[in-house]
């Protein structure tokens, strides 16, 4: 089963191996693309580059519309990871170990984020917030937000929970721990990759996402919501440059979860 | 040996006692109030939106105007078209990912991660400068003189088509290589010691082994491509209106809140109908993550 050419390789291995090739080409292509582009010195988007300057990360850093979105959207993010951890983490513990009646439709509440789609939650969300006068505040964008990363963390964290060895927590117990201090110092500390990941998960749902905070944000634009409007109108090289930074930041981040997280993959 | 052993039985055990209860039900009850108060109490109003009037005339509108029924059908078509090709995709590779060794197993999944996690903007983007008319490949395609003029590849069906598979591929690859991983060697092995050729080894006995992953990889697909919005909008240019295009322009330019309402509910029978359709007929295979 190895990729390594043998003498004998049967045509369908080869024929198998050309295939992946060409789509692992396919799947990395744009994410390459933009690098080149990024570096170029011409105002126009001309491949390959006439030459090379670093002009287009300067008028990033030197732009308050862009600055601006950026501060914004990591804001957003960040405190959508801690709503949605603290409270899918508590919900997680609710569903794995309670045992009431309904727990079956609460499981279903759950996950329905995932499955309604994203376009009908944005147009409902904006009705309700346009109600209580909330468009343009940033906050509505993250109770929005934290609604769609809810669900990544109770898929992530659950599933951790679900084999973990609930001994160490009853040894801590009986040693004199409360149940509440036995979860917070033995379980949470064991199940620590899984929190890095989910941490990851809605961080990362937060930070990319369009249609909500296009809806919600009013003229206070995320940095998703800025590149859509820049797409739309003025193709410059300076979205290539925020491109590149978002690839470097999301391969550091995949980086760090390797090393502390766990199951970042949605299925595997 | 025995505590583990006993703690293996326990993993499972609830709570127990009444205290047990409260305490499950305090730590349900604020993302449940949450999620009833800001997911499912705006859902439920903006779909009733659409029989607000007392009349189904929205309803008509969406189910029977010419126009519309052709944009309900063309997203269905196109979420199909996607499925298709990314099962074409995506079946060889995660068979690749689920047989090959080490390096490659790694290397090829961040080639998968990678583009999963980078935001669907910059690859959008990414997108537009590859395939416009003045774009890379067309560049390429005329200086090597494949091509005399350049090949329409942006702001139509194609360029849809290429940008949703991108950003889907690896919701197809993620659960073939779940269900790949699993399929025990020893069968295959099996068949061909009784003689069977390659080609009835994996339509035989591979093929049926995988097919919860092709069913869970499909389905996934197909739900996602049909809510599809920020690809059909940018790579689209105007000319490919799929059905959340349609509910947003009802909304931001014409104010029709009782037609996108009823869109909306067009659009979340179609999902659940896929959805719950396609998890009865495979007893709970799907798989989410």
């Amino acid at each position: 089963m190895s990729p390594r050419g043998r003498p004998g390789l049967p045509a369908w291995r080869i024929a198998l191996y050309a295939w992946c090739g060409l789509v692992f080409f396919f799947l990395m292509m744009p994410l390459v693309i933009v690098f080149p582009l990024s570096f170029s010195s011409s105002p126009y988007l001309q491949f390959p580059p006439p030459g090379w300057s670093l002009r287009w990360y300067v008028a990033y850093v030197n732009d308050t519309a862009w600055i601006d979105a950026t501060l914004r959207s990591v804001k957003i993010a960040v405190s959508t990871t801690v709503l949605a951890t603290v409270l899918g983490t508590m919900l997680a513990f609710g569903l794995v170990r309670g045992r009431y009646p309904g727990k079956a439709l609460v499981n279903q509440v759950s996950l329905m984020p995932l499955i309604v789609p994203g376009i009908i939650y944005s147009i409902a969300a904006y009705s309700l917030f346009a109600q209580v006068k909330m468009i343009g505040d940033w906050r509505a964008i993250v109770l929005g937000h934290a609604v769609h990363a809810i669900p990544y963390v109770v898929i992530v964290v659950g599933a951790a929970l679900r084999t973990y060895d609930e001994a160490y927590e009853l040894a801590a117990m009986s040693l004199g721990a409360g149940r509440l201090r036995a979860i917070w110092r033995v379980t949470l500390p064991q199940i620590r990759p899984a929190l890095v990941s989910a941490m990851f998960l809605a961080f990362i749902s937060s930070f990319d996402e369009l249609v909500v905070a296009m809806f919600l944000g009013g003229s206070n634009m995320t940095l998703p919501k800025k590149m859509f409007d820049n797409i739309l109108n003025e193709i410059d090289p300076t979205i290539a440059a925020v491109s590149v930074l978002q690839v470097v930041l999301v391969s550091l981040l995949l980086v760090v979860v390797s090393r502390f997280g766990a199951g970042a993959k949605p299925v595997g | 040996m025995t505590a583990i052993a006993a703690g293996a039985r326990s993993a499972r055990t609830p709570w127990r006692g009444w205290r047990a209860h409260v305490l499950a039900a305090l730590f349900t009850a604020p993302a449940l109030l949450f999620l009833l108060l800001f997911f499912l109490w705006p859902v439920l109003r903006l779909l009733s939106l659409s029989v607000e009037g007392g009349s189904l005339a929205p309803y008509q509108k969406a189910l029977t105007d010419g126009l519309y029924v052709q944009v309900l059908f063309n997203t269905a078509l196109i979420a199909a078209y996607v499925s298709a090709v990314c099962l074409a995709l995506g079946y060889p590779v995660a068979y690749f990912l689920a047989n090959a060794r080490e390096p490659w197993v790694t290397i090829g999944i961040v080639f998968v991660l990678l583009p999963f996690w980078t935001s669907i903007l910059v690859r959008t983007y990414a997108w537009m400068v590859l395939l416009g008319r003045n774009g890379v490949i067309n560049r390429l395609l005329l200086e090597t003189g494949l091509i005399a003029a350049p090949l329409p590849l942006l702001n139509n069906l194609t360029g849809v088509l290429i940008g949703m598979v991108h950003v889907l591929l690896p919701y197809m690859i993620f659960p073939l290589y779940a269900v790949m991983r699993r399929v025990d060697p020893g069968l295959l092995s099996a068949a061909e010691g009784l003689g069977a050729p390659g080609w009835q080894v994996f339509r035989r006995v591979y093929l049926p082994l995988t097919l919860p992953g092709v069913l869970a990889g499909v389905t996934l697909v197909f739900i996602l491509s049909i809510g599809f919005f920020i690809t059909p909008a940018l790579l689209g240019g105007g000319k490919v209106i799929m059905i959340a295009v349609l509910i947003e322009s009802q909304v931001r330019q014409f104010l029709a809140w009782d037609f996108a309402a009823a869109l909306s509910v067009v659009l979340l029978a179609m999902t659940l109908l896929v959805y719950f359709g396609l998890r009865r007929l495979f007893r709970g295979d799907l798989q989410w993550g």
